[in-house]
Order: C-alpha cells, then structure tokens, then sequence
C-alpha cells in the first residue's frame, strides 16, 4: 500500500462523526471613514499613502520622492508615457536596484492596510519583492472595510500567485526592534486615486 | 534532530540561573502578549471569529480523508505536483529525491516548523546539501547551530550583543557593533546573495484550501517570496491538519493569525499560491507523521487545530521563564508539549496558555 494510500485509510478510520461547516460570515466592523481607516492602518504598519488626483500628480510624486537617476519601473498603462515599461529584457535579477516599482493594485483592505494584487499586475512575479522600493495605486472607491470583503472580491478568481501586501518588507528578530527592509522593499507607497 | 537527556525541569534550571536574563525574557514576551491582546480588542467580532475558526477546524478534522483528495485534485489540475509522506523520514526522503533530479546542492528555506519537526536540515546537511534558512531569526540560529526557540520569535532568547558578535565571526560585521538596524542590514545583503544564488527554495504553508488547490504562506520578512521567485522549484511542505474549505475561509483565519501572534493586523505578505509561475517547478508534499493517529484520540485530537500563532507561548509563564530550549520538541512552548508526536501524557488541554489560542475558544 502506498504511502498515499496508507494516510487516507488511517484517516477514513480515525476522523471523528461529521461535525457541520459554519456560516463563515461571522460579525463584519464597519469602518466609518474607509479611506481615513486603510491610510491609519498602513501608516501604523509601516507604510506611506499619498493621495493624489491623477497620474500626473502620481508621475511628479514619485519624481521628487525618487530623483534621476532612480530606476524606475513601472507596469501601469496610465504611466507608461512617464516611466520606463517592464519588459522581458529584463532578468528578475536586474530588479534588486529598482526605485521604485510601480505596479496597480485591485484594491485595498481598510482594517489592516493590505493591498491585493496578482501576478497580473505583477507583470514579473518576482518585482515585488525584491524591488528596493515599492509604489502600488488603488482606487478610492477600491477601499473596502475587511477581509470579508476581500474574499468576496476574489471570489472564485484564478491566478499563479495572489498577493496581500501591506507595508514594507520587515522584521523584528533582533530584541523586538522594528527594522524595515528585511528582505524585500525598504518602503511601501500607497497611491490612492480620487 | 537534537537529542537532549536532561528534564525540561533540569533545563529550566539552568536557564534560571541568570535571573536578570529571565526576567528580560519573561518582559519582552508579556510585551508581545499585550500587543495581542491590544489587537484583539480592537475587532468588535474577535471571539465570533476564534468560534467560527474553532468550528471550522471541527469540521476540518471530521472530514479530513475528503478535504485532502478535494485539494490534491486541485493541485494537480493547477499544474502542482503532489507528494504523500507518512513520516518524518519519507517527507525528508521525498525533498531530497526533488533536489537531487535537478542536481542541486544549495537551497533557500523560509521558516517550516515542519521541516523542523522531521529534521530536515541535518538530513539534508548529511547529503552534503547546504539549507540556508532564509528567515533572520531562524538564521540567527542557525548560524549558532541551535534549534529555533519560539515558533514566530526564533531567537527571542538572544540578546543583540551576542547577535553582533555573531555576525562578527559568521558574516564579518565589524566587532562591538549591536544596532539591530544595522545587523539587519548586514543580514541583507548576506542573504540577498543566497536569494540570487537559489535555484530551489522550500517554504511552509500556514493554509492550503481544499477548494482551490492552492497554498498560502504567511511572513513579515518578504523571504518566502524572494525565495520561491527566484527560484525554478517550489517544494512547499505541509502537515495534513492545515488544510481548510474554502478559500473564503481564508479571511477568518488571516484576521486571526497575525493579532494573536504579533498584535499585527495581518502579516506583511500573504501570499496565495496557486499555480507554479511560468516556467517553474512546484511541489506540495504532504505529510502525516503521527497526525492520522492523533486524530483518533478525543482528548488529543484539538492540537491539530493549531495554527501556530505562537500565542500560547507568550501567554505561559512557564514558557516565559524556562525558555523554548528547555522543551524537549521542535515546536516549545505548552502548544509544543502536547503537538509533538508521541507523547501522550505531558499535558491535559486545556492548557489556560492554549485558551488564549484563537482555535481553542470553546
């Protein structure tokens, strides 16, 4: 009998008497100010929003945040006359020195600040992660209060790799001091479009 | 895997000799309490959330056989290939038959308890294969050849100036130096080259959904990702209990998970794995290892509801003042005594540490 074979048997005859699924939507908080909530959450976790009306307010935000000669990716077509375009002449590991990578989210979660996105969006799956510094854009009427909703969203969806990101990539090994930048983006900017 | 021949008591003991050092590990880890409970307080629905979680897990558990061939199908329809181990030995067995088709012998690793549990890396190490343990606190220790000490604080037990002469010897910091900012930034770029050098990189899963075939990974560091998207094979590994439904059941356990463990509200990265990227290998391998036989005990069948948030550790007071070394598992701490398989006796849930447990709410 295979291994496989084996667990499943051992499982069929140990599984306890069928106990129900509950109704997965438990109580659901309500944020009163969505926007105000998801920018407090992302600032608390280490995070940057910027609001701003339009790309070109976005395109000047990032020139002054990140000056020549930054390299800076970008992934979004509402940019793409401002900065350079991913494209496949890169390798994944040419993004190590990226700043920032530009990339759209789907939307953003108000209750903790995470922004959702997937390898769509990603255009590399690697970029992400090991940018040195990361900008993401939602929309504002792309904030929804929690996870709940999220799912909602996502619902039956496929992907390669679906992500919630929120805030810089950090640690906090050495004596539960915070550092930003353990591995991945040193800083996570949050664009919100109006 | 490391032996010990002393009782956790014997062990205790001798961590209790620096009182000043206990009384710092006792405080830092109330500290990480409190941050949960700050956490906690802040969601209106939290103990609606621990019940329907508790329940879910129920559920899990009475129909585990079917959930698991639900999510191997999936997998497999998602292009991922899939391994069964029942033990230790077969799961270590299994990885490296993976390693070895593509001819590899350096590997990234994000943090497993799992592979923890089944010794992976002295396995490996004893097939002159190099694991690098890509979580900072896991390679903190690792570096000091000590088996991590908290499931989610590796080496809570370290003091940043033994850390920075750590360093010193293993990654060439300069001598005297303890700013954790700064031996963060060293830790970096020493491991940024691994990451680049990584040609297979292992990872944990905090959920996988029956529904969908895919696997979630959970970190703060961004190590699991660097790791997996650098690489051209995943080995994602798995005890059988961290399957779920749905993947709407995702939100529940995400709201729970990072408030118990750090007071976060969620961690930095949850990514979802569902398909390998273009190009990639992935591999899920899931493994029993004493789980199928624990499951049919009443009294024990409940630890396989744990979803390692690791608050339990910094609830117990015996576990703040022995430290994870003076356990004798892989997994310390009260979650530990009673997850390991087995032992039967040690512990009798439920633990009023594990209480604080968002699965054990009733």
């Amino acid at each position: 009998m295979s291994s496989r074979e084996k667990i499943l048997a051992a499982l069929k005859q140990n599984q306890p008497a069928r106990q129900p699924l509950p109704d997965a939507h438990t109580g659901r908080t309500q944020p009163g100010n969505l926007k105000e909530k998801f920018i407090q959450a992302l600032t608390d976790i280490g995070g940057k929003a910027v609001e701003a009306q339009g790309w070109k307010a976005i395109a000047a935000a990032l020139r002054e945040a990140f000056p020549a000669p930054a390299q800076i990716i970008n992934t979004i077509p509402g940019l793409n006359s401002e900065f350079e375009i991913l494209s496949s002449k890169f390798h994944p590991h040419d993004f190590r020195n990226v700043s920032p990578a530009i990339l759209q989210g789907q939307f953003g979660v108000a209750e903790n600040g995470a922004v959702w996105l997937t390898n769509e969006q990603m255009g590399d799956q690697a970029l992400p992660y090991i940018c040195e510094h990361l900008a993401l854009i939602i929309s504002q009427r792309d904030i929804i209060p929690t996870l709940h909703e999220a799912y909602d969203r996502i619902s039956n969806s496929t992907y390669r790799l679906g992500a919630f990101i929120a805030g810089p990539s950090k640690t906090a090994d050495i004596e539960q001091s915070l550092v930003l930048g353990a591995h991945g983006p040193k800083s996570l900017t949050v664009f919100i479009l109006d | 895997m490391y032996v010990q021949h002393k009782s956790h008591a014997q062990l205790a003991e001798q961590f209790n000799r620096d009182a000043k050092r206990v009384d710092w590990h006792d405080e830092t880890l109330w500290l990480v309490r409190i941050k949960r409970d700050r956490a906690a307080s802040q969601v209106a629905e939290w103990e609606q959330l621990r019940e329907a979680a508790s329940q879910i897990k129920n559920n899990v558990l009475s129909n585990l056989h079917d959930y698991l061939l639900q999510f191997e199908q999936h997998a497999l329809a998602n292009g991922i290939h899939v391994h069964w181990a029942a033990d230790a030995t077969e799961h270590n067995e299994i990885v490296h038959a993976i390693i070895r088709k593509h001819n590899i012998n350096h590997i990234v690793k994000s943090k497993s308890m799992l592979t923890e549990e089944c010794g992976l890396n002295e396995y490996l190490h004893g097939q002159d294969i190099e694991v690098i343990d890509t979580d900072l606190g896991e390679r903190i220790v690792q570096l000091a050849k000590e088996p991590p000490s908290h499931i989610v604080l590796p080496c809570i037990h370290w003091k940043k100036e033994e850390i920075g002469e750590l360093f010193h010897q293993h990654l060439g910091t300069p001598k005297g130096n303890a700013d954790p900012q700064f031996l963060t930034a060293a830790a970096r770029a020493h491991l940024r080259e691994h990451f680049l050098a990584g040609k297979l990189a292992i990872t944990g899963v905090n959920f996988a959904v029956a529904e969908t075939g895919e696997v979630v990974v959970c970190t703060n560091e961004g190590n699991a990702d660097l790791g997996v998207q650098l690489a051209d094979v995943h080995i994602a590994c798995m005890g059988i209990e961290k399957i779920i439904p749905q993947r709407k059941h995702l939100a529940i356990f995400l709201r729970l998970l990072a408030r118990s463990a750090t007071g976060q509200p969620i961690t930095t990265y949850s990514s979802h794995f569902q398909k390998p990227r273009e190009g990639q290998e992935m591999h899920i391998v899931l493994v029993d290892n004493g789980r199928s036989r624990r499951l049919a005990s009443d009294d024990f069948r409940n630890v396989l509801k744990c979803i390692r948030c690791g608050a339990c550790f910094n609830t117990c007071p015996v576990y703040r003042r022995s430290g994870g070394h003076s356990y004798h598992t892989a997994v310390a701490g009260p979650i530990g005594s009673i997850l390991a398989p087995g032992l039967d006796t040690i512990y009798l849930l439920p633990l009023p540490c594990v209480g604080r447990a968002p699965m054990f709410a009733r």
